[in-house]
């Protein structure tokens, strides 16, 4: 019987912590193979992403876009969705935040903005991910093909964008003018300034104050809500959601749109916060992070903060460490990413059935010691 | 492949199988616990039991899916060890499961060969194949066409494909799971006249069921188990239906429906001339029309996929009315005015899904959750954003204790519960707001013995409050026995219609199986109103 379950704190802690681990010792003996100690370069890695204050900051930095995508994951996973298209939504959210935030900033402080933005940027998203989720819904065509497709278009309209109409006038790099300062999100430098405390700079900001607040909305939405309920329902089962009198289709695109709009949050990241401008490809594959994030997270809000971290962690200590070990390219980091998501992701449940039964010998072990 | 060296005195009188002692705990709890069982050469042996009584569990270990933990599996005489089906096989053990294991699209012959071809040429294969079949057919009596398409047979002949599959790898003792939840009551006789000839030539049959009747009518011995033991064996001849099913549940059980006879009142529910067609273009209700009064409890006998689950799901507004129309609590329901299944609850009608994993409940969902499915908007469950989990958690602790759905845990994932406690929280939710329709499809499958009669007693006091009942059934007895009138479907029609006292199962098969030809079908209509 596969289906005897195993405690939660087995299935949600133990096992992505293995996982981790066999990603990481794969990824020692890549290390060891080019002939470097795999010792040295997870120290560099770690000291790299927690070892000093910019490191920490450029470590919650990427957490803070990979929570939005995650998020966006989860959402759409929970109704069986399986939402590809972060990338596109978050950089197509990101050009509504942008559009906002130029024909505003003349009037407004960032404070009196945001609000804007956040409407600006999430119905973008939204409405980029709109459009795969009707054709799912009513017309059948799947919303992993075209959520990939959208992607791309994504990519292909904002290069027009950029390099055509939102191009900064006289310049010659494909990126919108720089905001005004008052409309940029403070960084954290600024807010740790307020209470007199010195942090040392880095692209971190309030928006991952926005994350945190978008995690509590969103285990409320699925776990407190009507909605929430019918998009679990249909997710487990949808026939039963039918059976239920849920309407499916309205739901389904609801909840794409609801996944759109929060991975467009990524735009008050980068095109209101760390940037301060609409840029080239700006979301840097975090869309696609998202989904890794949001499979090792168990598509808990709670999880996708830490495997956020994790892959914070990895993105900001990866530099570092092709920063100072120069044999260890910018790409073996990319492939110690990889195998951190093959092994959390694609091969989550690979080691399941071992520790299981390691789990139930021990379990029937001591159920016998106590007879 | 059939054992010839197995040909010693000793070993002729050794039983096919000898089982002792087996053990199987799966975590904490015991499937099966010092079970023995022996099986005579040349007879069919009943197992009987109710759901999680652990048969299915001791087949599996018959066949090679689980090991056993401890124990001892004789075969003719010679402790053996499978560890495979592939070893259950070559012991010469067949099985034919509850849901057959048959390619669509293959036919008769591809089937029976598959696995186990003769060589490593197709085309000599299906050539010795085809010899194989002819002699099998012609010793048992097995006719089937070999180039039929088997998705085209009907049920009671893919049936005889899976028997032909397992004697065609040899097998002398035949494991049947379950095999007559399908079939017709003329199908049903068929596949005893076959299991007796296959008795008759030496071959030694398993038959697992839960119907009384058919241990009766079939079985040489029947071993009955509950909670993982065996509780007896007994010489079918020496047996009865009482006495079996007091052994199965442990305490005197009522078999018959208690009720007095109903009082129907005015038309509650009507369908006027449904027609539904699939994405295909074929019609799988056709021009049905019904009337269900309150104090009524309205049957639909027929054998399954006949139509019941469309009807159901347009009664019930999970499908769209396309034609016809539907009237419920005097509201008219077609295709200008299309309701969901929400609205249709709202009109006070209640609907137990015919399938439970798929439709009436979500097995991932905690109980609470699948207490209100269906009521998930109710005001009384929600707050202005939020919902109200306090309040479903107790509706559900309300419902639990009402209709004694054990364990009485709302938090308690809905698949950790056994088939009758889920079946009975699918039946609280729908009957607790006492409806003025009630459609319930199977309302007692995979449900054990002891929730069967609480079950039939809820729906006839819903019945006996003036309400109006729809029971869709496969199980005839059950449609014999609690409805009150009953109609007959077959291929999306209503090919009949009698007075539950006038029916009995030979009258109901004939018109399921659309046999019934004038004659009968006038006398059996002839009966109405």
């Amino acid at each position: 019987m596969s289906n005897k379950t195993l405690p939660t704190w087995i299935d949600v802690g133990v096992i992505p912590l293995i996982n981790v681990c066999l990603a990481f010792l794969v990824s020692g003996f890549v290390i060891l193979l080019i002939g470097e100690s795999p010792l040295e370069a997870v120290q560099w890695m770690i000291t790299g992403a927690f070892g000093y204050a910019e490191g920490i900051g450029y470590t919650l930095y990427y957490t803070t876009n990979f929570i939005f995508t995650g998020l966006a994951v989860a959402v759409a996973f929970h109704a069986g969705l399986f939402n590809i298209g972060g990338e596109g939504q978050a950089y197509i959210g990101g050009l509504g935040v942008g559009l906002m935030c130029m024909s505003l900033d003349s009037f407004m402080p960032w404070w009196a903005l945001i609000p804007f933005a956040i409407a600006a940027g999430a119905a973008f998203g939204a409405a980029w991910a709109f459009i795969p989720a009707y054709l799912q819904a009513y017309r059948g065509s799947h919303v992993v093909i075209t959520t990939i497709m959208f992607n791309f278009i994504a990519s292909a309209l904002m290069v027009y964008l950029l390099v055509n109409v939102l191009i900064e006038p006289g310049t010659m790099s494909p990126q919108s003018r720089v905001i005004a300062d008052a409309a940029i999100l403070p960084s954290m430098r600024d807010v740790f300034a307020v209470f007199g405390i010195n942090i040392a700079n880095s692209p971190l900001n309030i928006a991952i104050f926005l994350a945190l607040i978008c995690c509590v909305l969103v285990w409320l939405l699925l776990w407190h809500t009507r909605l929430g309920y019918a998009i679990r329902m249909i997710g487990f089962n949808e026939q039963a959601a039918v059976y239920s009198g849920i309407n499916t289709r309205r739901t389904i695109v609801i909840t794409m749109c609801i996944s759109g709009a929060l991975a467009a949050m990524v735009g008050i990241n980068e095109v209101m916060g760390a940037q301060g401008r609409v840029l080239l490809d700006y979301v840097a594959g975090a869309g696609f992070t998202g989904i890794a994030v949001s499979l090792m997270g168990r598509n808990h809000p709670v999880g996708i903060i830490i495997a956020s971290l994790l892959f914070g962690a990895l993105y900001q200590g990866g530099a570092e460490l092709s920063f100072e070990v120069p044999s260890i390219t910018r790409d073996l980091v990319v492939v110690i990413q990889g195998l951190v998501i093959l092994f959390c992701g694609a091969l989550s449940l690979m080691i399941k059935p071992t520790i299981e039964k390691l789990f139930l010998r021990f379990f029937a072990a001591k159920e016998r010691a106590n007879v | 492949m059939l054992s010839q060296d197995n040909t010693s005195q000793g070993a002729a009188r050794s039983p096919a199988i000898d089982l002792r002692k087996i053990n199987k705990s799966f975590g904490p709890v015991k499937a099966n616990k010092d079970v023995d069982l022996i099986v005579a050469k040349g007879s069919i042996h009943g197992i009987i039991g109710e759901n999680g009584a652990g048969k299915s569990t001791l087949m599996s270990i018959l066949y090679g899916f689980y090991a056993a933990d401890s124990g001892e599996i004789w075969v003719n005489g010679k402790l053996t060890s499978i560890h495979s089906s592939k070893d259950a096989i070559a012991t010469g053990i067949g099985m034919v499961h509850q849901h057959f294991m048959l390619i669509d699209t293959f036919t008769v012959l591809e089937n029976v060969m598959l696995g186990a071809e003769q060589s490593s040429s197709l085309q000599q294969s299906k050539k010795s194949a085809r010899a194989e079949l002819q002699r099998l057919s012609e010793e048992f009596g097995l006719a089937v066409d070999p180039d039929a398409i088997t998705g085209d047979l009907a049920v009671g002949l893919q049936q005889r494909v899976e028997i032909l599959k397992a004697l065609y790898r040899g097998a002398e003792i035949l494991i049947l799971d379950e095999p007559t939840g399908v079939l017709t009551p003329q199908e049903v006789q068929q596949l005893f006249d076959i299991l007796s000839a296959l008795r008759e030539r030496g071959v030694s049959v398993m038959l697992i069921t839960h119907k009384l009747q058919e241990i009766i009518a079939i079985t040489d011995e029947v071993t009955v188990m509950r909670g993982g033991t065996m509780v007896a064996t007994r010489e079918t001849a020496e047996t009865n239906k009482e006495e079996l099913a007091e052994l199965m549940v442990g305490r005197k059980v009522l078999l018959r429906v208690d009720k007095e006879p109903a009082k129907p009142q005015q038309v509650l529910l009507e369908a006027k001339n449904l027609t539904l067609l699939d994405s295909a273009g074929i019609a799988r209700l056709d021009d049905v029309s019904l009337q269900v009064r309150a104090g009524e409890i309205l049957g639909i006998a027929g054998v399954s996929g006949n139509g019941q689950t469309e009807l159901l799901d347009v009664l019930s507004g999970v499908a769209a009315v396309q034609q016809g129309s539907i009237v419920l609590n005097g509201v008219t329901i077609d295709k200008d005015n299309v309701l969901n299944a929400k609205d249709f609850r709202h009109l006070s009608l209640g609907h137990v899904a015919e399938d439970r994993h798929k439709q009436g409940m979500v097995t991932e969902f905690s109980a609470r959750e699948c207490a209100i499915m269906g009521f998930q908007d109710e005001p009384e469950f929600n707050g202005r954003l939020l919902m109200d989990n306090a309040a479903v958690t107790e509706h559900c602790a309300n419902l639990m204790q009402q209709f004694d759905v054990r364990p009485n845990n709302p938090h308690l994932k809905a698949a950790n519960f056994s088939g009758g406690n889920q079946q009975k929280l699918c039946i609280a939710r729908e009957i607790e707001r006492q409806p003025k329709v009630l459609l319930v499809g199977q309302p007692t499958r995979g449900v054990d013995i002891g929730a069967i009669e609480f079950i039939h007693q809820q729906i006839v006091s819903l019945r006996d409050a003036g309400n109006a009942v729809l029971v869709v059934s496969v199980e005839l007895e059950e449609v014999m026995s609690l409805c009150d009138r009953i109609v007959v479907m077959f291929e999306g029609r209503i090919v009949g219609e009698m007075a539950a006292v006038n029916a009995d199962a030979q009258k109901l098969g004939l018109l399921m199986g659309n046999a019934g030809g004038d004659d009968s079908d006038n006398s059996a209509t002839g009966v109405v109103s």
